[in-house]
């Protein structure tokens, strides 16, 4: 028999002033199973709280029945009242006079009704209830970080040295992504690799990090604090162990005509090849598809040269398999090429560059050793042509976002090439300046007061080539739309930050959800940008959406903090209110009769098969199973099943049914 | 299969030679082709200026027409009335309150079911393959081939070849045994309608489009177009005007090379009508 | 006329121009690419993208100025810049809707004589022959702008390389074109 506590709360006036909070203190006094209720000032206060307690050990209650505010509000502090007095948390449920009655209605005696039909129904519903038990699952201290940019450097770091083990994975040869690829950064002009080495060498030393790169993902399994990684490292044909990274193979390789990708195609590299001098790890990878011994069976000089015999034609890809609790996703963007363009010559320009060539221009390291030169001629342009939203925030090309960094490094570019070319033109063809960081807006003014940038706002119709010039054709449309028409000798397009190649793979083995531009999709825009709906796998960096290095790094810390936050537990305390398929004694076992619907229709991929054995062990039938590890208790299987075999604890078919038929007054 | 044959306006009068042009290909490659039977003007340029509807329904008149008659596909060498026939096809299969409404307007049964080709699309169809083997003259000379507006815009109607940089024609030239050039003003308008109202305007666009061609070393302009060739050939004296220099590029349109090639007549293509004279 | 619930009927001009056009003016962001890639536009008192802004403020002044601005009729109709607009505004198809409207309210510009006079000219031609017939159409266009003058070099060229039929064509179905012109073009007295 049920011994039900009522306590309605006035909240201040909040309740009371549109409901008459004594009289349906004592409507549910009169109600089967209730044997206590009360009204109080305030429930959720101390003295609140203490009645609770008391009538719970007083009167013996086996169900509390807090008539207040919204549950999101209170139900913690409730359940946990319960608690310490002794009662099973889940026995206490709430019925929500305020957000749901009060605060929507006029003072009036249908209002109080209300009050107390809602009262009504959650007294049925917990005649119903059963104690549960919060669920644990284990965890792994160790993250796997995927991505060795910027961001997945600082999330690796940040979380090693909390003391957790960290596996960080890299495809390209080495660690550094796009941020060593730049000359200097905004808003500072600091070097851009002066700031970025110190780390990647921190990552290659730190105890707690190991690093893999050429590396990728090959699969994904199991459920935060509990996933199997496998690793496909592939193979560089190098034993890295014996390889003390002189680079004399590099040196002494002939096929040297390989269009860079580190240099953006600006400039060439061997086939046994390290991306950059400053690479970690500074050992060398041979690029299969364009070495001379895969392709043609010849060569091998690399191996004659190499002074500790380092060289392994046959190596093969390695897959390695680790055991992860977290995984942070860090695998940054790529920019849009010029042969997206067709206004712009289908990319047949060779003078006609991306914002990422300019930098390797630009660079110290680069191509041209830090001289703004044209790729066609090497000759200095003495007129340069920016043009701002290339590909961006246009609905016809398909990318209508804004991708946030343009604005910035344009004007960088146009100050360094300024400051290069001191007698040179530049020119910057913009739609609108954002600038919206810290000592941003203060640096697109130094470019056009302090370094003569002329910045026209109107975009540009065409650009074509005509005796070695860029013929670009735009319009100043604050000045009536004027046309102009510039001939420059280089032009650099600020085209559209988009998704990896390989990202909506990538989402797909991690079970993550992505938008239709393939960056990674957070769990809340606004309060929770560095989760994703699949608990245990946090994001961090350009793979969410374009965005600048500080931001990169703020996420990667931030998602590092979440993944610290998990690793803090030995176990992990799931709420039990999740889906469980029934299990009956043999010869039923459970009424599920193996359809699978619920698997289909899981958006969690929260429910497995179980093969269900007699005590022989011969295999009777599979029926389904929800892992409460990975459940999040939203109900839709419970819809899917025809058998009714599922139902949520909490919000069982009876609770539910209970609730309707209250309101009918049916019971 | 008898293709049918819209000439259009320009063809019938100022621009003769094209529709003789066409004839004698088609003549040449044994295909068949039917003139419609009292086909009316398109409306061109000014019916959509001044009134919708009437740009709308004159185009509907002429495809029932071709319906009513047999011809299931028609060829419009005239980039104008091409790009007019299929907008009208577009435009009322998209709206049937409006199909209606010009249907009343036209008095005749229409279904949208004929299919609109222009020159470059007919010549594909049933000459491109079978040229090579009939070149007896390659056309040699280094040309620039000249699309205009309407054959290619807005591509979302007309969905043929691409809208910057096309190739189409380029690839046809190729085959006729011609050096189609690389050049810049493949589809800048030349001046259209303008021709007689504002003049000036033709000579100052037209001649940036030969200026382009001259200059990147084109021989001959090659057109699909009655209203560009006469403004890159008619008004060549306000072209040459407005570059302050007597130029003398030929324009042929893309059927008479072709004849050229297949070693047709000079005079059954109708080069000597052209203002700028052609000498091969 | 909208299905799109999302879009707010501008006022003024714009909504008509919604209503008859699909197009929605809110849609342009000013980015000049049209004006740029314009062939006209340096001939033009408003390019194109002006004439997107004044729509967008709803001002009658300047919607008044709009329909008398010499920039709806000096455009050729070439369709560049609805091929290069990142929104995908069929300014084209604005333009017939502003020309036509122009001239249902008198409204056109004095400038624009000779251009409007040609389209006239030439409809005029079609009406009553069902093709152009050239020699009515320049004697038409002649006698609306009196420049009689004008490129009368140009007809002996043409007659000498057989460009110009003297004698009309004329269809049989005359009654069904005229027809046409009356249930369109006449009934809204153009």
């Amino acid at each position: 028999m049920s011994k039900i506590g009522v306590f309605v709360c006035h909240c201040g006036e909040n309740i009371s002033s549109t409901v008459d909070c004594a009289k349906v203190a004592e409507a549910a006094g009169k109600y089967d199973g209730v044997t206590f209720s009360v009204a109080y000032k305030y429930m959720c206060s101390d003295p609140g709280q203490t009645i609770i307690k008391n009538a719970i050990a007083e009167k013996g209650l086996t169900g509390v029945v807090v008539a207040s505010c919204s549950p999101r509000m209170h139900e913690p502090t409730f359940r946990k009242a319960c608690a310490e007095a002794g009662l099973n948390p889940y026995m206490c449920e709430m019925a929500n006079l305020r957000e749901h009655c009060s605060w929507v209605h006029e003072k009036g005696e249908e209002t109080t009704q209300k009050a107390i039909d809602l009262v009504r129904v959650l007294v049925e519903k917990i005649k119903y209830n059963h104690s549960l038990n919060p669920i644990k699952v284990p965890v792994t201290k160790t993250a796997l970080v995927i991505g060795g940019g910027i961001a997945g450097i600082q999330a690796s770091l940040d979380i090693a040295n909390t003391g957790h083990k960290v596996i960080l994975i890299e495809k390209d040869p080495s660690i550094g992504g796009h941020m060593s690829q730049l000359s200097e950064t905004f808003p500072t002009l600091d070097c851009s690799q002066c700031i970025l080495t110190p780390r990647m060498v921190e990552v290659a030393q730190h105890p707690n990090i190991t690093l893999y790169t050429y590396a990728g993902l090959e699969s994904l399994e199991g459920f935060i604090g509990n996933f199997k990684a496998k690793i496909r490292k592939k193979s560089k044909s190098i034993d890295e162990k014996i390889c003390t990274g002189c680079g004399l193979c590099i040196t002494k390789c002939p096929n040297k005509k390989i269009p860079s990708e580190f240099n953006e195609g600006l400039g060439n590299r061997t086939a046994i090849y390290v991306p950059f001098p400053q690479a970690v790890p500074n050992k060398p990878v041979i690029d299969r598809i364009h070495c001379t011994y895969y392709t043609k069976g010849k060569c091998r000089i690399c191996e004659k040269v190499c002074p500790t015999q380092a060289i392994r034609f046959d190596q093969e890809d390695q897959i390695v398999e680790a055991e992860i609790g977290a995984i942070v996703i860090a695998t940054g963007f790529t920019v849009k090429q010029p042969d997206f363009f067709p206004e712009y010559g289908y990319g047949k320009y060779p003078d006609v560059i991306t914002g990422l060539q300019f930098e390797r221009l630009a660079s110290a390291s680069g191509p041209t050793l830090g001289e703004i030169r044209r790729p066609s001629d090497g000759k200095i342009p003495q007129k340069i042509v920016f043009v701002a939203c290339a590909g961006s925030r246009d609905q016809a090309k398909g990318i209508p976002y804004c991708s946030k960094i343009c604005c910035m490094y344009i004007a960088k570019h146009a100050m360094l090439y300024q400051h290069k070319v001191h007698s040179g033109k530049s020119y910057v063809f913009y739609m609108d300046i954002r600038a919206g960081g810290k000592m941003y807006e203060e640096f697109v003014r130094r470019a056009i007061e302090d370094d003569g940038v002329n910045y026209i706002r109107g975009r540009i119709s065409r650009i074509y080539e005509k005796n070695g010039k860029l013929i670009v054709n735009g319009a100043d449309t604050l000045l009536n739309a004027m046309p102009v028409e510039i001939e420059a000798d280089m032009v650099v397009l600020a085209t559209a930050g988009v998704a990896n190649e390989g990202a909506e793979e990538l989402a797909q083995k991690l079970h993550v959800s992505y938008d239709p531009y393939h960056f990674f999709a957070e769990a809340h825009p606004k309060l929770k940008p560095v989760e994703t709906n699949t608990a245990g796998i946090f994001l961090a960096g350009a793979c969410q959406a374009p965005r600048d290095i500080p931001e990169s790094v703020a996420m990667a810390s931030g998602a590092s903090a979440k993944v610290a936050g998990l690793f803090s537990q030995d176990e992990l305390t799931r709420e039990p209110l999740i889906a469980v398929v029934n299990r009956q004694p043999a010869p039923v076992y459970s009424s599920c009769v193996g359809c699978f619907l619920c698997i289909s229709a899981c958006p969690y991929q929260a429910i497995e098969k179980e093969e269900l054995r007699n005590r022989n062990g011969d295999l009777i039938r599979s029926v389904a199973k929800v892992n409460p590890g990975l459940c999040q208790g939203c109900g839709t299987c419970v819809a899917f099943c025809r058998t009714k075999s599922i139902d949520i604890q909490g919000y069982t078919h009876e609770q539910v049914y209970s609730e309707v038929m209250a309101l009918f007054n049916e019971f | 299969m008898t293709l049918g044959f819209y000439p259009g306006c320009s063809l019938k009068g100022s621009s003769r030679e094209y529709a003789e042009s066409v004839v004698a290909v088609a003549k040449a490659f044994d295909i068949e082709i039917k003139e419609i039977n009292d086909w009316n003007c398109c409306g061109a340029t000014a019916a959509h200026n001044l009134n919708r509807e009437l740009s709308l329904a004159l185009p509907a008149r002429i495809l029932s027409l071709a319906e009513k008659q047999g011809l299931n596909e028609i060829v419009v060498p005239c980039a104008a009335c091409y790009s007019r026939l299929t907008v009208t096809k577009f435009e009322l299969a998209k709206d049937p309150e409006l199909r209606k409404k010009i249907v009343a307007a036209n008095g005749l049964e229409y279904s949208g079911t004929a299919e609109v080709l222009n020159i470059i699309q007919m010549l594909n169809k049933y000459v491109t393959t079978k040229l090579e083997g009939r070149v007896v003259k390659p056309f040699d000379h280094k040309v620039a081939c000249y699309y205009g507006c309407l054959l290619v815009r807005p591509h979302a109607i007309l969905k043929f070849d691409r809208e910057e940089d096309p190739q189409l024609m380029d690839e046809l030239m190729l085959k006729a045994g011609a050096t189609p050039v690389d050049w810049a003003f493949k589809t800048e308008c030349c001046g259209a309608g303008l021709s007689v109202s504002r003049t000036s305007s033709v000579g100052r666009l037209s001649g940036k489009i030969i200026r382009d061609a001259v200059d990147r070393g084109a021989e001959a302009m090659i057109v699909a177009c009655p209203m560009c060739h006469s403004n890159l050939d008619m008004r060549r004296g306000a072209i040459n005007s407005f570059l302050g220099e007597k130029i003398s590029i030929p324009v042929l349109y893309v059927t008479q090379v072709i004849g050229l090639a297949v070693g047709l007549n000079f005079k059954t293509l109708g080069l000597q009508r052209h203002f700028v004279n052609v000498t091969v | 006329m909208s299905s799109d619930p999302h879009y707010s009927i501008p006022a003024g001009l714009g909504s008509e121009v919604f209503a008859h056009t699909e197009v929605k003016v809110s849609h342009c962001y000013q980015c000049g690419k049209c004006s740029a890639g314009c062939p006209l536009s340096e001939e033009m008192d408003y390019p194109p993208s002006v004439i997107m802004r004044m729509l967008q403020t709803a001002s009658p002044e300047l919607e008044e100025r709009v329909l008398r601005s010499f920039s709806i009729w000096v455009c050729l109709t070439c369709e560049m810049c609805f091929a290069r607009c990142p929104m995908s505004i069929d300014i084209p198809k604005l333009m017939d809707f502003l020309r036509e409207k122009s001239l249902k309210e008198k409204k056109a510009n004095p400038k624009a004589k000779e251009i409007v006079a040609f389209h006239r000219s030439f409809l005029d031609s079609i009406r009553y022959t069902g093709r152009l017939y050239e020699i009515g159409l320049f004697a038409g266009y002649k006698a609306r702008t009196l420049k009689i003058f004008d490129d009368m070099d140009l007809a002996p060229k043409m007659i000498r390389r057989g460009k110009l039929n003297i004698i009309p064509e004329l269809i049989k179905d005359r009654s069904g074109v005229a027809s046409i012109f009356r249930k369109t073009i006449k009934k809204n007295k153009n």
